[in-house]
């Protein structure tokens, strides 16, 4: 069934690609495309560390922040060349997650949802009070990051188009790295710490890096994040958002990568199809993920395997 | 900051830690007896202040919408655990948060359906407003140390039933081995649900008396879940005595560092930048002893024995 754990994802990029020319080209339609593509990094890079090592974070929203916080202080300081914001952004994220994995992966299980739970309202708590960026009510950007000096990312299809390339970028490095040695240690210390060790693999370092790898990604898309809507508020970081990101990952499955890609897109569009339809779209919402708990329990990559 | 402020702040954090502690209690036996993580306990909370409220309003009493609300949560409480809750106990930590997580989404748009998004005023009641004087030239509200009271003597009544009777016993077994306990010959399955109901009418109690204090509002319990979960991970997941002494440890750092921080913080910052900085600072100092106590000892100051 291996073949389809690449189709699926490539049948999906190919969609994206071809979605500005057959009706979705219109700005709102492509901002959401944008957002859903957003989260599907941030996403993917979570379900490296839940699917992939098995620690399941209830802080990955603050990675996310740290990136889009990144930008906001460039942004002040007038920095706003996208190969200078977008590398210093991924290094900070990535600082962010060594400092607190490092202190995180000492833990496990539920300590460990609860640690993570503690570092992103720590960083949730900073952001609220950093003044000069507009503490509680966020922080508008000038504008969207240059490339090479030029203003290409202001236009909408070549956002459009290079939120898909690193969507498909970030896709492609969690795969390789989930079929890799490291990842292959990874799944072995998730299912057995015990015989991991005894075969001589301690698993921290390896679960510290792929800590590190997934906020280093997760900052990315903090950055894309920030520039789509050209706007931060600490309201990226709250915890509910990192719920948020867990639904993603578990709505789509934890066999992959491709599911958390599947989950994240779903999430996004039925989050948006629902808030078309009542004001109070919450009200279903819930309901509708504790079903898919309960019932769905391989996610929609579950369903189209068997299916 | 002089002591009759310090004082003040001191009682203000120990009534905060006693609420604290009511909402935590049941977090942390329904943790310890079922492994469970439940992030719906702060809408429980949340739902027990909404309904104080509309019965106080409907009854024209605080006293009957208290007496009133408490069974109404527990019976809310049994209804979660039935349809959501129960079904969740076989299952990986990462299914509960999120199925929990669901029933927050669904309690606090539910909430704001119903009661509109604006914040609910309870009255403080009758005989319990006004102030007494602690201090020479110092009046602190009765109604504060009311809830104080209240907190602390449900506290010793919690302590009674889980050390001293019958049930209590059960409970702490079912703690330490539930599958044990089973093997026994001891219903399980009902042994949850009566811990479980129980926890909801701690949280509903505590959501009740903050109700006249703080502002009920939709989402009201979310911040207080978080530090439950402080609370008990310091306390020792499963420990209520843990989680009595974190509670009043974290409703004293919490509250006395919002008090002091900011003016700490003016001797370095310019005074509107030292109330923002100190008042996150505050924010976040339970989540740096928090850090520092797991650093330490990873099972939390009073670790229950397996």
């Amino acid at each position: 069934m291996r073949w389809r754990n690449a189709a699926l994802p490539l049948l999906i990029f190919a969609a994206l690609a071809l979605a500005p020319f057959v009706g979705f080209g219109q700005g709102h339609s492509l901002t959401l495309l944008a957002r859903a593509m957003i989260f599907g990094m941030a996403a993917i890079s979570l379900s490296l560390l839940v699917g992939g090592a098995g620690l399941v974070s209830l802080g990955h929203a603050a990675l996310l922040g740290v990136g889009a916080y990144a930008v906001v202080v460039l942004d002040h300081a007038r920095v706003t060349e996208a190969l200078v914001v977008m590398p210093v952004a991924i290094g900070v994220a990535a600082l962010f997650a060594l400092l607190t994995g490092a202190v995180a992966i000492r833990t496990s299980g539920v300590h460990f949802i609860m640690i993570t739970l503690a570092f992103g309202q720590m960083a949730f708590f900073t952001a609220s009070s950093l003044a000069i960026f507009g503490g509680d009510d966020g922080y508008t950007l000038y504008g969207r990051l240059e490339l090479g000096g030029s203003r290409l990312l202001e236009n909408r299809l070549f956002f459009h188009f290079a939120c898909l390339a690193l969507l498909a970028g970030t896709w492609l490095l969690v795969e390789a790295l989930l079929r890799s040695r490291f990842g292959r240690v990874l799944r072995a210390a998730r299912e057995n710490e015990t015989r991991a060790r005894a075969v001589g693999f301690a698993p921290y370092p390896f679960r510290l890096a792929a800590y590190v790898i997934a906020g280093a990604i997760a900052g990315l898309a903090g950055v894309m994040l920030a520039n789509s809507a050209e706007f931060v508020a600490p309201a990226y970081l709250t915890w509910q958002r990192s719920g948020d990101l867990l639904f993603m990952v578990i709505l789509g499955g934890l066999a992959g990568p491709h599911g958390a890609l599947m989950g994240a897109l779903a999430f996004v569009l039925i989050e948006e199809w629902l808030s078309h339809l009542t004001e109070h779209w919450r009200l279903i919402f819930g309901p509708l993920l504790i079903l898919c708990v309960f019932f769905m329990r391989d996610g929609i990559a579950g369903l189209l395997r068997r299916g | 900051m002089n002591t009759t402020l310090l004082l003040v702040q001191a009682l203000n954090g120990l009534q905060f830690g006693v609420l604290l502690f009511l909402v935590a209690a049941g977090l942390t036996l329904v943790f310890g007896v079922m492994d469970f993580i439940n992030l719906a306990h702060g809408v429980q909370y949340m739902v027990g202040a909404y309904l104080g409220a509309a019965l106080a309003a409907m009854t024209g009493s605080f006293w009957l919408g208290l007496l009133l609300a408490l069974p109404a949560a527990l019976v809310f409480g049994l209804l979660l655990e039935w349809l959501v809750f129960r079904h969740l106990y076989a299952r990986d930590h990462l299914s509960q948060v999120l199925a929990t997580f669901g029933v927050i989404l669904f309690l606090n748009e539910g909430v704001k359906a119903v009661f509109g998004a604006a914040p609910l005023q309870m009255p403080v009641p009758e005989a319990l407003s006004g102030g007494v004087p602690i201090m020479e030239g110092l009046l602190y509200p009765t109604y504060r140390l009311a809830i104080l009271a209240a907190g602390l003597l449900s506290a010793g009544l919690l302590w009674f039933l889980v050390e001293r009777t019958r049930a209590g016993m059960l409970v702490r077994a079912g703690a330490s081995n539930a599958p044990m306990l089973g093997a026994l010959g001891v219903d399980v399955n009902r042994l949850f649900m009566l811990v479980f109901g129980f926890g909801a009418m701690l949280a509903g109690f505590a959501g009740v008396m903050a109700a006249p204090i703080l502002s009920v509002e939709p989402g009201m319990g979310d911040n207080l879940l978080i530090l439950a979960f402080v609370v008990i991970v310091i306390g020792g997941i499963g420990s209520v005595r843990g989680a009595f002494i974190a509670a009043l440890l974290v409703g004293l750092v919490e509250t006395i560092g919002r008090a002091m921080l900011p003016d700490l913080m003016r001797l370095m910052l310019d005074p509107s930048a030292a109330r923002q900085t100190g008042a996150a600072l505050a924010s976040m100092l339970v989540y740096v002893v928090m850090a520092v106590i797991l650093a330490v000892r990873p099972a939390g100051l009073f670790p229950v024995r397996r």
